[in-house]
Order: C-alpha cells, then structure tokens, then sequence
C-alpha cells in the first residue's frame, strides 16, 4: 500500500460515516462566522427550532462591512443601512446563540482567516470551515479548510457535519531560494500564471518544496489564501517547527499535558515519503520574479519586467479574444510595459496580506520615501484590530503616515468594496488583495494584483517598480 | 422541516400560466438577511396597488380588491392551484419562502419551473403536478364552490376532492420519504447523530485538544 498524503490523513481523520452513493460524513472542528454569509442561516436553525450542535466549535466576527475610518460609536456608526443591518444581525445572531463575537468594537476584530489563526482557533489536523471561499488560507497550518455556501453553514451550526466527496491530491512543488524582494504573493501568483484558474479544480493542492518550507506562516497563509484562485478549494502545508512555534501561546491553543499531546500528534501531519499524487508540478523558486496581474483574472499575470501580452500573438482564437477583452476593460494596450501602467490608488490589506509580517515589508519599502504626488491615496488596512496594534508598538503606523499613506481600522475594505473603500470606475489600483475580477474593487475600477513590497514600491512612484531594486 | 404527511386545506386558484418568481416576490425583498417574513410580500406587485418597499408594515397599505388571495373567501387557503410553467424566472429561494411564510403547503399545477420546484421540496412545499384537463375541472370546482377544500395525501400519493374522487400524482421516494419524516439534508445528517456522537468520543479521547472550544 502506497502511502497517504496529508490530505489523505486529514480526511481519513474526520471521516464520520462513508454513504453508499460516493459522499461522506465529515466532521467539522470548526466553523468561522462573518456577517455576509450567515444571516440566512440562522435564521433556517431558528425556523426549524435547531440548535448549534457544537457551539464552542464556532467563531464570528463582522469584518465585510465594516467601516475602517474612525468607529467609535459602532454598528450604529455604520452609514449604509443595509451593511448595519447586517453587522447588527451577526451580534443578534451570535448573542441568543451563546456564540464568541469579536464585535466591532473588540480589538481582536478582523478578518475571518486572520484572527482564526492569530487566536489559536486555527490548529494543525482540524476541519476549518467559513461561508468564504479564502477559507483556504487556514491550509497553512495543515488544516483542511476550505470555504462552503449559506445552506451549508446552516447545515455545519446544526449538525458539526458537511457532506462532501473526496477531492483528488495535487503536489505543487517550489524548489530553490527565493530572490530578495520576491515574496510569497509572488509565487502563488506565478503558480496561478502556470496552472491557471482551473488548474487546481477538483484537487486538494498541497504546497512543498525548499521555497515553501523557508517561507514565515504568514507567507504560507498568502500561498493558501490564494489556492482557490487557481481552482482548489483546499490548500495545504505540512506541519514543520514553525507551524508549532507560531501556534504555541496563542489564547485558543491547547496548554500544559494538552500542548505536549498535540504537537507529538501534528509531527505526523506531512504526506508520506512514498504517498501517491494524482498531479505534481514543480516551479523552480529562484526564477520567479516579482508578478503584477494586467488583466481581470489571476492568471493573467506577468514578470515585472515583461510586456503586456499581445493577443495578436495568442494561438488560439478564444485566448486571443480574451485578452483583447482584458486589455479593454483595464483600458491598457498591447506590449505596454507594466511599468507604464499610471496608477491612481493602492491598497494594502486583505485576507492575503495583512498580516504584521506583510506590514512590516511594506514599511520597509516606504520608510524615509514620500508617496507619489499623482496617487489619489494610498490605504493600509490592517488585518484585525491586533495586527495594528502590534503594527502601532513597532511604529509602522508612523512609517506609514509619514510617508503619506493613509492608516486606517482593519477590515476587509477595499478587497470587495463592501464597505465605503472603493475604486473610481476607470482606477488602477495597485492591491494586494486576491481578486483582480471586473468590478471587484468597485464599479469599473482595474485591479493589479502584487506583494506588499511592491505595491508600497509602486505607492512611492506611482507606478510599478522592481521591488529587487530597493531592497 | 416541516413535516408533510397529509394536508386539507382551502385552495385558492392563481389562474394565470407563466407566473414567474418576480411576480412570486420581487427582487426589492432579495436584499433581507432573512429568510422569513416573506407571507407579506407574497405576490406583491398583484396584491397591493402601491409599490411595496422592505421592512415596510403591510397592514396598512391599499390592497387590489381584484386579487384573488385578497377575496374573503379564500381567506387562510393552505393549497395553491396554479396553471402551467408555476415558479419560473430566478433561482431565489424567496419565493418558496414567501409561500411557505404566507400558508402554503402544496401547490397544484400542470407543470412547474424546474428550480423552483426543487427549491419547493428543500422548504416543505409540496408541488404536485397534475394532468391539465384535472387542473381545469379543479379551477372549475373551486370558482363554483365558496369554501372549496382538497386533500393531498403524501402517503399514498394522492389528491382527494370532497366527493371522495382521487387524482394519483408522482414523487420521487427519497423527497417523499423527506417531507413524510419533515427532513431536509440536515435532518437527513441527523439521522446519523449516533454515528457522530460515537465520533466525538473516539475523536476527544485521541484529540482531546480539539475539543477545548472558544470561549
Ligand atoms: S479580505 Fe477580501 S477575500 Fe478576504 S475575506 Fe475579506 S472580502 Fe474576502
């Protein structure tokens, strides 16, 4: 018998009951809860007179709609009526069911995926599921975690259980070292240039390989983040020293004979020497330069010092076609270099990159520099009320606002536009968010894709740089 | 889920082909968090002669005295008999919704939009599709009659008019044996809540740490 890869494990781990008809029973350690996706389905447990079957199983924070300027008076200081309802339908929600809330007001408020694993909710070996597709980012820490619809939340709250069937196991392999001011962002990016959106549909995609293993958690947390991106609702790392010295001390975190327990058990949560993929691509890390999307999918992506493509030069009409349509939509021209493209706005933040090591490389950058003056403004978004604080004892926070750009309350802000930060139609943006789609960022609005570092780079001259030069 | 085993009830007959979700409940209610709530809005734009907003107090507002579920004598109808293509346009879940929350448990006609009526039996609506000459005399029935009953029969897959007249219809076993228990997919998993409290014991035993909870 081959060996089991670590997505083998994990479900093997969590199989409850395998039905007849090819799906399965999978419990579900724990469940993250936002304020878009959970209405509905409260409301079903209510209806149908349920109960959460595990309530301490689950965590909510608002984080979609919230606003990130000042926000002293609350949920009542939110001004779109319908995002208050919302946010105040999470705090109702989570109140008569007896759930943990990181309200508005907490200051470990955040996004979902980063104060899951920040709080030590976020463990090795668990089932992690959110009404979110990032839910992914949680595979960082060899957890299977992937993101699921409304109907399922309700079905998870009620029953700790998903139906599911099993997914296919894909190995990307990034072997080599990194250059300097090549990150994380960069690789995933160029693992979905490679693959494409598609690629990883069906798979559990497994990160490995020197690359992987020398990246902090945060780096890792990008890479998984972003797997969905490239088709695969799960991504995967295998547990090393730093996944455990990241989870130790954490407030949700087992302690004492618990900790000693768990961490020999996480030592086995790897896939086997001899296990058996059902895909493997292998990425040559050191050649990976700093990425930018050009286009209104992931997988339009180039090198930083390549040329817009040209679809006179596609080979197949639909591609061609394609890129044509891109080209249109994000009003650039063919063979244009993206050093050229003029950049109106950037963001800093998301469930990608907005962690405290994020911060601290785009502080890096713009430290002692001055944002360009033809930028419209320039946003950092911290990931949770955590993060800015770490950030405020670091003194990022001055870095930042010194050199112009602006330090604002965490969120997911202008990664959706759900909230007030949104791009003009006809705006490039320079983001490190993990969805250049047509509108994403607000109605018209043209969303480049890039690390942290390069996007504080591109802050500075108000056009994209390579990053390899300044650090 | 509510449970279906069988229903006598009043019908009130909505005596028009093509009537679509839109018209079931209009898009300005898509945007509550809820899922009930909906019995008000049910066929809005027919049933009232205002332009009906959310969150709004219904009971005020001016009703069209024309529309059929605003006549006294099809006050508290629990049957819906419909005409042909019932629930077609969008996938929303509302309209159900809206069906379920105004009274509704079955709906009668002679042929349904496909979403919807899949949409039907994963909220404990009955759809029951019925020859068109049968739908006819039914409608024929019900204008004659003030107080006009029928019962659906899940059980032995029936519908019985009060003459004691029996119309056969078909349902798949797996969602009659479903709406007969009151299960949706989350009852169903519950069928199985030994198996996954056997799971947890074993699973806390050799995992106890992913048990500590939030708290
Ligand atoms: S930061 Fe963006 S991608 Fe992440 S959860 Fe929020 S909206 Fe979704």
């Amino acid at each position: 018998m081959p060996g089991k890869t670590l997505y083998d494990k994990l479900w093997d781990a969590h199989l409850v009951k395998q039905r007849d008809d090819g799906s399965a029973l999978i419990y579900i350690d724990r469940q993250l809860l936002h304020e878009v996706t959970s209405p509905q389905a409260f409301e079903g447990l209510r209806l149908a007179g349920r109960k959460p079957w595990r309530v301490d199983a689950n965590l909510a924070t608002p984080d979609h709609n919230v606003p990130t300027t000042e926000r002293s008076s609350g949920v009542s200081g939110i001004e779109d009526p319908v995002s208050r309802i919302q946010v105040q339908t999470l705090d109702e929600n989570c109140d008569e069911f007896g759930i943990v809330e990181f309200k508005m007001l907490d200051k470990r408020q955040g996004i979902v995926h980063v104060i899951g694993p920040e709080q030590g909710a976020t463990l090795p070996g668990m089932t992690i599921v959110c009404g979110d597709s990032h839910t992914s980012t949680h595979g960082a820490f060899a957890a299977l975690a992937h993101g699921i619809g409304t109907s399922e939340v309700e079905h998870v709250l009620a029953t700790q259980c998903l139906v599911q069937k099993k997914m296919k196991n894909l190995l990307i392999k990034v072997n080599g070292t990194l250059q300097p001011g090549v990150y994380a962002k960069d690789i995933i990016l160029a693992v979905i240039g490679e693959i494409g959106t598609a690629g990883g549909t069906g798979y559990a995609m497994e990160f490995a390989g020197e690359a992987i293993e020398s990246l902090s958690m945060e780096g890792r947390m990008t890479i998984c983040n972003m797997a969905i991106e490239a088709g695969a609702r799960a991504g995967l790392v295998a547990v090393d020293d730093k996944t455990i010295e990241y989870v130790k001390g954490r407030p949700y975190a087992p302690e004492g004979e618990n900790w000693e327990r768990a961490v020999a058990a996480w030592q086995d949560l790897k896939s086997d020497d001899d296990a058996v993929f059902d895909k493997v691509v292998e990425i040559d890390g050191s050649s990976i330069a700093p990425q930018v999307t050009w286009g209104t999918s992931p997988e339009m992506v180039i090198s930083i010092d390549s040329n817009v493509p040209n679809p006179q030069n596609s080979t197949d009409a639909q591609g061609s076609e394609g890129i044509q349509r891109a080209l249109d939509y994000m009003g650039l021209s063919a063979d244009m270099s993206v050093k050229d493209i003029k950049l109106d706005r950037v963001f800093i933040g998301s469930c990608t990159n907005s962690r405290i090591e994020d911060l601290r490389e785009a502080a890096a950058i713009v430290k002692g520099r001055k944002v360009a003056a033809t930028l419209k403004q320039a946003l950092v978004v911290p990931g949770s009320g955590l993060v800015k604080e770490q950030a405020e004892r670091e003194g990022l926070d001055k870095v930042f606002i010194e050199a112009g750009l602006e330090w604002r309350e965490p969120g997911c802000s202008m990664c959706l536009a759900m909230n007030a930060d949104k791009l003009g139609q006809g705006e490039h943006c320079a983001s490190t968010s993990n969805r250049n789609f047509e509108g994403r960022q607000g109605f018209g609005g043209r969303t480049h894709l890039v690390s942290p570092a390069m996007a504080a780079a591109a802050a500075v001259f108000g056009h994209f740089v390579d990053v390899r030069d300044l650090v | 889920m509510k449970k279906f085993v069988t229903e006598t009830g009043v019908v009130a007959p909505m005596d028009r082909a093509n009537v679509d979700t839109d018209m079931i409940i209009p898009k300005q209610f898509l945007k509550s968090i809820k899922r009930s709530g909906f019995g008000p809005n049910l066929f809005d734009e027919l049933r009232y002669l205002d332009e009906g907003k959310p969150d709004q107090d219904c009971s005020n507002r001016p009703l069209n005295p024309d529309f059929v579920l605003n006549q006294p004598r099809y006050q508290g109808a629990s049957i819906l008999l419909a005409r042909r293509n019932f629930g077609c346009g969008s996938s929303r879940e509302h309209a159900p919704w809206a069906l379920d929350d105004y009274g509704f448990r079955a709906v009668i006609a002679p042929s349904f939009a496909d979403i919807f009526f899949n949409n039907c039996f994963k909220n404990g609506i009955l759809p029951i599709v019925l020859e068109e000459e049968v739908v006819d005399s039914l409608f024929a029935e019900t204008f004659a009659s003030e107080g006009y009953q029928l019962t659906v029969n899940l059980e032995r897959k029936v519908v019985v008019k009060p003459d004691g007249t029996e119309y056969a219809f078909d349902v798949d076993e797996f969602r009659q044996h479903c709406l007969l228990n009151g299960l949706d997919e989350i009852g169903v998993t519950l069928e199985d809540a030994e198996a996954i409290k056997e799971y947890e014991e074993k699973r806390r035993e050799a995992a106890p740490w992913l048990f500590l909870g939030v708290r």
